[in-house]
């Protein structure tokens, strides 16, 4: 491990010392903010700075690590008052006021760059903004069900691949006396998730990405026909009781109990279903399946990003240590299973050998032709996201009360795009 | 104290400015720290809110003038509604934790071996912080794993959710919120219990009263200060509830848990609020409701201090 890592790093400054040649060192003060606060995450990024600073030694590189949840409050009193030279954040629509009020640096520069411009060709669209793009991303995960392969083989039931198959799967499942999906509503967030999918399932991302933007009413029929899908799942008693409990995480044991058999859910919940006991011959993935054969497949893959805020003082070095987190061997390294066990961005980087990263990425690479989103939340703006996750959740549990609260999100709505 | 100085002849001009005018200088300069630090934190920060709230804010950009166009947004706002109704059943039900101190501070005034062990224990949940009591009953509320459907289960009663059920929830998470405050106002009513004139309970005795009489009648006039008090904390921790719903139901199921200050907290600091302007106006009708109790207090306490 520390022996690949110099290795790297060593390669990594032999290229730099070629590609540099003409470019004077990097000299001064770089401020990093980072809000990977979780031990793992945390160590990767330590990690990774510290490479970066074996490789500008006159560079003095100062990390600041902010708990996740306190930097998405804290984010906009240091981008105004004490900017540092670079943060991290989301992509999508999450950076939106931000590249309003011009607190971020325009990096389409660095974009236009053909290493750049290649690799991340992928993920350009949820960087850019006003035909700019306004950060790097630096890792992503892919969605999709994670489910009990033993409950599903005791069963004898298979991945299903259409609508029909997965509701004769959970017809089977209830009868044998689980739910289908465990889900925990309480943060609201995990109902976003259902919705893009049903959505995306139903009306295809276009239509999904129209309704982000505010260009249908959510009175619209096309957004009822994904609703009542979602209730055929919810009448036959498809998710666990009593969801608006709990936290994703504490959904997690209804699966881990064998009381639920599969989640809709991030890669990140495989770590912890690990951890709790699940073998990965236990624990297996499969793409949410067709609903409407006439819809490309598309997928929800939240993206993660690194930004130069407009205050920062050393822009310079912040470029450089941007093209340096995007290049191909940090991506593979940051990405591995051993750090954050995610997907890289770079498609030069390779994907570490983990089943669920394999798939994910085979998924997202060569089977999401109809486009990839980021998440409810990052794609829809803030306030309708807050409106809309809510009402989910209230669909969930009183889905009688539809018309009521899709008249509500219109009204909203009406307000949130007017400005 | 006396500010005249009777080695110096009257009208003399060695007498500083100061000296001449002590009595009423003095109390000002004892006030000034208080007064500077109450205007500066407190009355500016309430001004700044009032101003705010005629302002379209997301915290960042420019701030759009727009006169009362919040306040004539939240008249038909269904989430400020469901709000400002519980804020109303907090400040009902909450006041239960009066009457529950007193019950048990009287029962707790005896001497017994061992009393101060159960003081001490009916005063723990005052001393936890609310963050642990609201996870306590979280878990003491769960639906299946939960001790309160254990319990009920034992008398054949079905499973309730209670903190998932848009009904049940807010009533859930007050009886949370009244275990600390009736300790809090067990221990104003133990401390006033002490101080019982016990002459006149002795009159009284003579005079037959014993029981409820004696308790309504005797005791519990005499523990008016105490009940003030009680009424004052009780009050306006019911009009601060705010860390217990963040902790047990995050303001849902789908937002009927609310309170105007957790309704604040969302529109105007949570992660995907940022209307400034908004929020301002949510807390400046917070605080005109405060308003109204906190006139009362100050009234009731000045009537008391001219009756002296």
């Amino acid at each position: 491990m520390r022996f690949t890592t110099t290795s790297m790093a060593l390669a990594l400054a032999g290229s730099t010392m070629i590609a540099g040649a003409a470019q004077a060192e990097l000299t001064g003060d770089l401020k990093i903010f980072l809000d990977t606060s979780n031990p793992a995450p945390r160590a990767t990024m330590e990690k990774m700075i510290g490479d970066f600073a074996a490789l500008h030694p006159d560079l003095n590189i100062e990390t600041t690590v902010i708990d996740r949840e306190a930097y998405k409050t804290q984010i906009r009193n240091f981008l105004t008052a004490d900017a540092p030279d670079v943060a991290t954040w989301y992509a999508a629509n999450r950076m939106t006021p931000y590249v309003t009020a011009g607190l971020f640096e325009d990096v389409s520069d660095l974009w236009a760059e053909p290493e750049i411009a290649e690799n991340l060709a992928s993920t350009k669209g949820a960087m850019t903004i006003d035909g700019k793009q306004w950060g790097v991303p630096y890792t992503y995960y892919q969605w999709g069900i994670y489910y009990r392969k033993d409950i599903y083989e005791e069963l004898g039931l298979s991945e299903p691949a259409t609508f029909d198959e997965m509701k004769s799967n959970c017809q089977v499942i209830i009868d044998s006396g689980r739910a289908c999906y465990t889900i925990g509503s309480k943060f609201l967030w995990t109902a976003g998730g259902w919705f893009d999918y049903l959505n995306m399932r139903t009306n295809g991302f276009d239509f999904h990405m129209a309704l982000a933007a505010g260009e249908v009413k959510w009175t619209d029929d096309r957004v009822r026909a994904t609703f009542a899908n979602w209730r055929e799942l919810i009448d036959m008693g498809a998710f666990v009781e009593n969801h608006q409990n709990y936290s994703w995480q504490e959904a997690l044991p209804f699966m881990v109990k064998g009381e639920a058999a599969a989640y809709l859910m991030g890669n990140f919940a495989v770590a912890p279903l690990r951890e709790a006991g699940l073998t990965d011959d236990q624990l297996d993935f499969y793409q949410f399946p067709v609903i409407n054969p006439d819809v490309a497949l598309a997928e929800d893959a939240p993206t993660d990003t690194f930004h130069i805020p407009s205050g920062a003082q050393n822009k310079e070095a912040a470029r450089e240590f941007l093209r340096y987190v995007v290049s191909a061997d940090v991506q593979t390294e940051i990405n591995n299973g051993a750090n954050l066990g995610q997907l890289p961005i770079n498609a030069s980087a390779s994907v570490d050998d983990d089943k669920f990263l394999n798939e994910g990425f085979a998924m997202l690479s060569s089977n999401s032709p109809g486009g990839v989103a980021q998440f409810f939340d990052r794609d829809y703006p803030a306030e309708m996201a807050a409106e809309a996750m809510q009402g989910l959740q209230e669909f969930m549990v009183i889905p009688d009360n539809l018309d009521d609260i899709l008249n509500r999100l219109d009204k909203v709505a009406e307000r949130v795009y007017a400005k | 104290m006396s500010s005249v100085d009777p080695t110096l002849p009257p009208g003399t001009t060695s007498r500083s400015w100061y000296k001449r005018n002590e009595i009423a200088v003095t109390p000002w300069l004892f006030l000034a720290p208080a007064i500077l630090f109450f205007a500066f934190y407190v009355i500016w920060p309430i001004y700044q809110s009032i101003v705010i709230s005629f302002y379209d804010w997301d915290g960042l950009g420019e701030a759009r003038f727009i006169g009362m166009g919040n306040y004539v947004e939240l008249m038909d706002d269904g989430a400020f509604e469901v709000s400002l109704w519980n804020n109303l059943k907090w400040l009902l039900f909450y006041l239960l934790a009066i009457p529950g101190g007193l019950f048990i501070a009287l029962f707790l005034n005896q001497t017994v071996t061992g009393i101060r062990l159960y003081k001490s224990l009916f005063f723990f949940p005052f001393v936890i912080s609310q963050v642990v009591v609201g996870l306590v009953f979280s878990w003491f509320y769960l639906p299946n794993e939960g001790l309160l459907n254990g319990m009920l289960g034992l008398v054949g009663l079905g499973p309730v959710n209670v903190l998932g059920d848009p009904s049940w929830a807010t009533y859930g998470i007050i009886a949370a919120g009244l275990w600390p405050q009736t300790a809090y106002c067990m221990i104003l009513y133990l401390t006033g219990l002490n101080a019982v004139d016990p002459e006149q309970i002795e009159a009284g005795r003579l005079d037959g009263a014993k029981g409820w009489k004696m308790l309504w009648y005797i005791i519990i006039p005499q523990l008016k200060p105490a009940t003030f008090i009680a009424f004052v904390v009780t009050i306006i921790g019911a009009l601060r509830s705010f860390d217990l719903i963040s902790i047990m139901t995050n303001g849902g199921p789908f937002g009927q848990t609310r309170v105007l200050s957790f309704y604040m907290f969302e529109k105007a600091l949570s992660e995907y609020g940022f209307r400034m302007g908004y929020g301002a106006a949510i807390a400046v009708v917070l605080f005109l409701i405060m308003l109204v109790f906190i006139a009362y207090f100050l009234w009731s306490m000045w009537k008391e201090e001219r009756g002296r």
